[in-house]
């Protein structure tokens, strides 16, 4: 297996996808002549020509509406937003058109369309680049939505969106783009949408995160004196219940790992439904490890402040070993704030 | 006979045959003339809009588009939708709530679609139709069909960012779009002039470097010519154009508007120039219809709602378990 960063690891998947049919078209700002503000269409338009690799103007809900249009009519699009926060401008699209098409034809049109979007802090792009914003598009019935947390599955996960006949949101922790790691290319290489990974066994506690909170999280359980299992949610919508269950059922403790503000954030749907289903099971309450309900700072000290880092995910985990009881936010603690 | 044929054969006629056009507008009218009594008589629950006075655009349009051309139209539909083809029970049943309508009653009367004759899901958000029909554009562009896209929307999309967003787009990609703004005057309950500063929508096409066109939007024949002018130059690869038809919308905005805005007069001065009254005299004039031929027309079409009132009324309501069906696409 090859060795990507996880911007070559999307070009890559794109070029695929494109190659192998020749209905999958993009959309985007400073996709083509640019290849991508990340780099994610590198190649691109050489190879498949302005037809299918459009430049935009800066104009969202145009594209964004175009690729809706396109999409039920016979073409694949793939449409990048630049920074998450952009689809403020066209979330009407995706929300209330896109999603709603199939069950507002009696199933005779179908939306195969995949919204591509850079997410997360970390970079100092200020509070309106930086957000990862899934809460807004999760709880739209007929989306489907799935986060990448590094090449390999930046990759394979893309492919199935893709392929999917549906409204995929498909979301690339910005911070991971120059990560590299061995990629599985082809089509052994592409990963069903709906499937959690479990990419660390442990006995103690379930560890579930999403995106950049992935590799946090993987960096948080090693070396403690306790067992952590690591599940990677990677799509959102549908969530893998059977993989959680599974796994808190064998470790009787669950917290998520959240790139989001608490109020709203995945990890309390998670938690809602395991602790719902496995209520005499669990030996602790669920934690969840989120940012605080507040802006994007944007001082680099601040910013990481702000992110959940791995040496606090480690301390939360490792006090509710302990103690049995949910540890404190840490921006509830009285002499952080002091 | 399915719903596929029966849509496509009612369309076909349109083309050429005038008595076809003043029978598809006189069913237009008929029936919304009916859905607007049966929602006063509570027969049916939620809103409606209808486009009373406004059957010649939607007349128009169908007759000048093929089957296969994609259409995006707005929450006022019900004209559209017949005119392109689809039959009046699949349209009321769909309004009334029944498995039998277009939607299989799960829609409603803003939520219309058939796409064996290119209506994608009508729209129930303003504009947000222009950029799909771009996009729609876009498909015949890249597999190099001789497709077209229409995008029709109301005089209140012109003043919201899809328009601009979509007009501009399919002007830079040069795409077979033809962009019909359906001026009826008011934008829900606001009157055009209260909204929007220019006189002529169409006038906005030259920020796009698109032709735009004024079009007497009562006249059926005058709108066919003005629509198949444009999607001429959209197959040609001659790109979008921008077509502004004035018209007059008879109804409130939606079931409980009963428009006490309108200035007095201003109804009855349109009313003169009623697209259906206007054309059935043309006809009669010209010889292309007989009095006894449009009683005919107009006896069959009355029998036609009726029968499709009675048959809706007796069909079932959608279900529970319908209500869970085509959330995704398998």
């Amino acid at each position: 297996m090859r060795k990507m960063r996880m911007n070559q690891a999307v070009a890559t998947a794109l070029a695929d996808e494109m190659r192998d049919n020749p209905d999958v078209v993009m959309f985007g700002e400073d996709i083509a002549v640019a290849e991508g503000p990340f780099k994610t269409s590198a190649g691109l338009l050489k190879e498949f020509g302005s037809s299918r690799v459009r430049d935009t103007p800066i104009s969202e809900m145009g594209f964004l509406g175009a690729a809706v249009g396109a999409a039920s009519t016979g073409l694949r699009p793939v449409v990048e937003i630049m920074f998450i926060e952009f689809i403020g401008v066209a979330l009407d699209q995706l929300v209330t058109e896109a999603a709603k098409f199939h069950y507002l034809s009696r199933g005779t049109v179908s939306v195969p369309l995949t919204v591509r979007g850079s997410i997360g802090a970390g970079l100092g792009f200020g509070c309106q680049h930086s957000q990862t914003l899934e809460s807004w598009m999760y709880s739209t019935p007929g989306v489907k939505l799935a986060v990448a947390s590094g090449a390999h599955n930046a990759y394979g996960l893309l492919r199935a969106a893709i392929r999917d006949d549906n409204p995929v949101v498909f979301l690339e922790p910005r911070a991971l783009y120059a990560k590299r790691e061995p990629v599985q290319r082809g089509e052994e290489g592409i990963i069903p949408l709906g499937q959690a990974a479990t990419v660390r066994e442990g006995s103690d506690v379930t560890v579930v995160a999403l995106g950049a909170m992935v590799p946090t999280a993987l960096q948080a359980v090693e070396a403690t004196s306790w067992s952590a299992e690591v599940i990677d949610l990677q799509t959102l919508v549908p969530y893998d219940k059977g993989a959680l269950l599974e796994s808190v059922a064998k470790t009787g403790r669950l917290v998520t790992v959240e790139e989001n503000p608490l109020t709203g954030g995945w990890g309390g749907e998670i938690t809602a439904f395991v602790a719902g289903e496995l209520f005499a099971d669990l030996e602790a309450p669920p934690v969840r490890i989120t940012c605080p309900d507040i802006h994007v700072p944007y001082g680099k000290e601040l910013e990481q402040r702000y992110l959940p880092g791995p040496d606090y995910v480690s301390a939360q985990i490792g006090s509710l070993l302990d103690t049995g009881t949910r540890p404190p936010h840490w921006w509830e603690s009285q002499e952080v704030m002091a | 006979m399915s719903g596929a044929n029966a849509s496509l054969d009612r369309r076909l006629h349109l083309k050429s045959s005038r008595p076809a056009r003043y029978e598809a507008m006189f069913e237009i009218r008929a029936f919304e003339d009916r859905v607007q009594a049966m929602f006063f008589e509570g027969l049916v629950h939620g809103t409606t809009h209808t486009c009373q006075g406004q059957e010649a655009v939607s007349v128009g349009i169908a007759a000048a588009a093929r089957p296969t051309d994609k259409v995006t139209c707005t929450y006022r539909g019900h004209g559209h939708a017949l005119a392109l083809g689809m039959p009046p029970l699949t349209v009321l049943a769909e309004i009334m709530g029944r498995r039998i309508g277009s939607v299989g009653g799960l829609g409603g009367s803003m939520h219309l679609c058939d796409m064996s004759v290119g209506l994608l899901p009508t729209f129930a958000i303003v504009g947000a139709g222009i950029p799909v029909a771009a996009g729609a554009a876009v498909t015949a562009q890249v597999k190099g069909t001789d497709g077209a896209a229409i995008a029709i929307f109301g005089d209140g999309a012109a003043n919201i960012g899809a328009f601009h967003e979509g007009l501009n787009l399919a002007a830079i990609w040069k795409l077979p779009a033809v962009f019909i703004c359906e001026n009826n005057q008011y934008g829900e309950y606001s009157a055009i002039h209260l909204t929007t500063p220019v006189e002529n929508i169409a006038d906005r096409a030259a920020s796009y470097g698109m032709p735009g066109e004024v079009v007497d939007g009562q006249d059926v024949d005058t709108v066919e010519a003005a629509v198949a002018g444009a999607l001429a130059r959209a197959r040609a690869g001659e790109g979008p154009s921008l077509l502004e038809m004035k018209t007059y919308r008879y109804a409130g905005h939606s079931r409980a508007d009963t428009a006490p805005y309108r200035p007095e007069g201003e109804f009855d001065r349109w009313y003169e120039r009623d697209p259906i009254n206007t054309y059935r005299r043309r006809l009669i004039d010209d010889g292309d219809l007989t009095e006894e031929e449009a009683g005919r027309i107009e006896a069959r079409v009355t029998a036609r709602i009726a029968e499709a009132e009675a048959e809706a009324s007796a069909a079932d309501q959608a279900t529970v378990e319908d209500m869970f069906t085509n959330i995704h696409a398998p």
